[in-house]
């Protein structure tokens, strides 16, 4: 009896034959006259309230009786994050944007049950005015090639048998059945596939070399410490579609021979580690994981390892240590992983994402997937755009697009009309383009040689409000406090590049600085131990190349022309316009502003703290900032 | 029949050395013959006058650590295109390697280094000998009261040689500093007195007290920073 239940139970697949029945049987099994509704679940949705989205959803599908006719699920993370909570309604996916609960029982009882859309939560293209109804018709959506996040929207990531349902491990059984590790290493070196963790080295290289290291014991590793300012394509895959990225790495442990994985996250994705771990379950409860894997004889586990906390701990060799429990600091690199180590055995390293390109090669082929994309760079890429843009969330492109259609195609242009000025790429320790180079094709090759970098997929644009030199600074800031602090160059020249900044943009610049700075940089260049502090002075020496006239202005004239640095603007009251209101008087908090009633004012320039108030207040336009 | 200098001065000839355990390659413009599996900084310690290699962070009885990056010196793997900027005492020896330990853009980045840690240390007497060497006049930047450099030597000897850990690195950037177990900087019971952390000590930061402990450095944080916190605990 006991033998029967647990058999019963045992829903270990045990031949690639049982996989196929199995995907058949769900995908037969599913009710298809079931109107779908995915709510996005990510943790940009979250934030803006999905969590009470899908209670109300539960709730109203409870309360009317309609599970029978609504297939409801929380998905991962859709992309469009600026615009969440984000509802997905039917076959045809009816596009709802910033849905609260009340707006709930509405939904059902309108779009699912009568199939009308509510004109209210569609959203609006800000370049036409025009209402659209179906995701496929946002522009955000539309100039976008969604091979890696395009699942995100369709599964939930906390049932595996959604994943096979669209047709996941189909690429682990071929792999393991119907290639041998060479031919899987020769299609990923084929494929043109590079590291998507920022060094865009070749993937199929260090496969290569990893097969050939020397030793029976050999580790896979995926590195899902993100910690870029702004960056969350990893966090997004790991809560969104975690299998493709265990699939992934199943087959690159295959590959090179190991029998041990580690998935290294960072602690501050409690979602991301949540909906992993529950996927290495499901993964082996269903054999994909464990030992003898769909009958190939093959063994392989994957052990889940939440971050130190710092972000030099996403650095490969910061990251071992930290594995090994050792302090997160880097090593030098003099000798590959490949060949030294985790616990100095050959280890394969790679990114979240890609590991999670991996399936998509093995399963479609490198014809395919190398006619993604630019010569030296294949595929897609994500990023993740934001700041001053209309449609910041995740993008997933082929490589070679311009700058300028990713921030106006896509990212919807710049809000409120106002100038582009520069797009920061690469995370902090990339560099800032500016609009001369905006129709520049994005890949790893084209970035580098503007003096930015691919990193890990970040893209932060910037208007005219933003301050160059203060956006110097604040990279400089964030890598001082994160920098481990073990080589001279990066703990002092940090440090010293701050101090320097912080000075310039207090109005105590002095003339030598810049060549004092370019100096440092070239130190950083060369004698920093770490990719961290070799790429850490990009952002100070991108900005002196591009915008030295900022620089200039700041240090001779004492002058901040974005008006961003307090300590060199001055806020006054142009007497022809001030209609002596007295709105700015009641905005100042330090009591700064004085003038008769229907008089113009003035501001005692002593007692301002340069806290805009006044200049936010004013419905005149009477206040000057400058 | 190559020649291969041992020293500045001396030579020998060798037909053909086809060992596996030697390698040949070349140091400023000279060929040498060193055994297996050293780095280019240990080979040339036991090569009397050849090349030119600052280091503070080396030293024999420890492991390598590649901290205060003036060991760097340039290398080329394909015979002199390619050159690339190396810590020597933890790059191995390559056969064929063409390494440079003194040219203008070593000087250069050496000379940055030394002006970053003249700055953080302007009294050590090292440093400033370094600073002659490499004529580092005052450095340009505001100038800090510190003895560690932060070489780790101290906290090597006293795991690897000594194997009792009784001093560690802790917190990380400008932070970073030398501390007793639970971020003490009185040493208790897990200190043996040894002073084998003030003898390797290249500054002379530490120094044995007169409780029979050595007595660390300790990191006093930029005034700056001080500002800021006090603001941050204000607000």
């Amino acid at each position: 009896m006991v033998e029967q239940v647990r058999k019963l139970l045992d829903k270990r697949l045990k031949t690639p034959e049982e996989l196929e029945k199995l995907r058949q049987s769900i995908i037969s099994d599913k009710d298809t006259s079931r109107i779908l509704i995915s709510v996005c679940g990510g943790t940009g949705c979250r934030a803006s309230g999905a969590e009470a989205v899908v209670d109300a959803f539960a709730e109203e599908i409870e309360r009317l009786e309609l599970q029978a006719k609504i297939e409801f699920k929380e998905t991962g993370c859709h992309g469009f994050c600026e615009r969440g909570p984000v509802v997905l309604i039917g076959p045809k996916k009816i596009f709802y944007q910033h849905v609260q609960p009340e707006d709930v029982p509405e939904i059902v009882a309108e779009t699912v049950l009568q199939g009308k859309p509510i004109q209210r939560l569609l959203y609006t293209d800000p370049a036409t005015n025009e209402e659209i109804t179906y995701e496929t018709d946002v522009p955000f959506y539309k100039r976008q090639t969604r091979l890696i996040l395009g699942a995100n929207g369709e599964i939930d990531p906390t049932d595996i048998e959604q994943y096979i349902a669209a047709g996941g491990y189909s690429a682990l059984s071929k792999a393991l059945f119907h290639m041998t590790p060479e031919k899987i290493i020769s299609e990923v070196t084929d494929s043109g596939l590079r590291g998507r963790g920022g060094g865009g080295f070749p993937t199929g290289r260090k496969w290569q070399s990893c097969l050939k290291a020397k030793g029976d014991i050999k580790y896979v590793l995926c590195n899902a410490d993100e910690g870029d300012p702004g960056a969350y394509q990893d966090r997004s895959i790991l809560e969104g579609n975690p299998h493709s990225v265990i699939e992934g790495m199943i087959i690159g442990a295959y590959a090179i021979g190991s029998n041990n994985g580690y998935i290294y996250v960072r602690n501050e994705y409690p979602l991301a580690v949540e909906r992993t771990i529950i996927a290495l379950e499901q993964a082996m409860d269903y054999g994909f994981l464990g030992e003898n894997i769909l009958g190939s004889g093959f063994n392989f586990t994957i052990t889940i390892n939440k971050g130190g906390g710092a972000f030099v701990c996403g650095e490969s060799s910061a990251l071992i240590a930290s594995l090994e429990g050792k302090i997160g600091e880097p090593k030098a690199k003099y000798t590959h992983m490949s060949e030294k180590g985790l616990w100095d055995k050959p280890s394969l390293l790679n990114n979240v994402k890609t590991w999670a390109n991996v399936p998509l090669i093995v399963n479609k082929g490198t014809d395919w997937y190398s006619k993604i994309g630019t010569k030296g760079s294949k595929g897609t890429m994500i990023f993740s755009l934001v700041g001053k843009i209309n449609n910041s969330g995740l993008v997933e492109v082929p490589m070679g697009i311009t700058l300028r259609e990713m921030i106006y195609d896509i990212g919807g242009g710049i809000p409120g009309g106002k100038k582009f000025k520069a797009v920061q790429t690469g995370g902090p320790s990339g560099g800032c383009i500016p609009e001369e180079y905006l129709d520049t094709p994005v890949d790893f090759d084209e970035l580098t040689k503007l003096g930015s970098m691919m990193g890990s997929g970040g893209m932060i644009v910037m208007d005219e409000d933003n301050c160059m030199v203060d956006v110097a600074r604040y990279f400089i800031e964030f890598l001082k406090g994160e920098s481990c602090g073990k080589c001279v160059p990066c703990r002092e020249g940090l440090a010293k590049m701050s101090e320097i900044l912080n000075r310039i943009s207090h109005g105590q610049g002095k003339p030598e600085d810049i060549e004092v700075m370019t100096d440092l940089g070239e130190i950083l260049n060369n004698g920093a131990l770490c990719a961290l502090g070799r790429s850490a002075a990009n952002p100070v020496l991108s900005t002196i190349k591009y915008f030295k006239d900022e620089y200039l202005a700041h240090i001779n004239d004492k002058k901040c022309p974005a008006g961003v640095c307090r300590e060199l603007i001055e806020y006054s009251i142009d007497p022809d316009k001030c209609t002596g209101c007295g709105a700015c008087v009641r905005a100042c908090s330090t009591n700064a502003i004085s003038g008769e009633k229907k008089e113009p004012h003035v501001i005692n320039q002593g007692m301002c703290i340069k806290c805009g108030a006044c200049y936010d207040t004013c419905k005149f336009d009477a206040v000057i900032k400058g | 029949m190559t020649k291969y200098w041992i020293s500045s001065e001396t030579s020998i000839e060798i037909d053909s050395a086809e060992d596996n355990n030697v390698v040949h390659f070349s140091v400023d413009d000279k060929d040498v013959i060193v055994s297996n599996g050293q780095t280019i900084y240990e080979a040339l310690q036991r090569q009397s006058g050849i090349g030119n290699i600052p280091a503070l962070c080396y030293h024999p009885s420890v492991r390598p650590y590649g901290a205060c990056r003036l060991c760097t010196v340039e290398v080329s793997e394909d015979g002199g295109k390619n050159f690339r900027f190396v810590a020597s005492c933890l790059y191995p020896v390559k056969e064929g390697l063409v390494v440079k330990t003194n040219t203008e853009r070593v000087r250069n980045l050496r000379k940055g280094i030394i002006e970053l840690l003249l700055a953080r240390c302007p009294n050590t007497k090292v440093l400033q000998e370094l600073a002659d060497e490499y004529g580092v006049e005052k450095p340009r930047f505001a100038l800090g009261d510190h003895d560690c450099i932060l070489c780790g030597l101290c906290v090597r000897a006293c795991q690897e040689i000594i194997g009792k850990s009784a001093i560690s690195l802790v917190n990380r950037g400008i932070y970073k500093e030398v501390a007793a177990p639970f971020y003490a900087y009185e040493l208790g019971e897990e200190c043996i007195g040894c002073g084998d952390c003030a003898f390797i000590c290249p500054t002379g930061a530490i120094k044995m007290g007169e409780n029979g402990k050595p007595e660390l450095p300790r990191v006093k944080i930029p005034y700056a920073e001080i500002g800021a916190m006090a603001s941050a605990a204000e607000g």
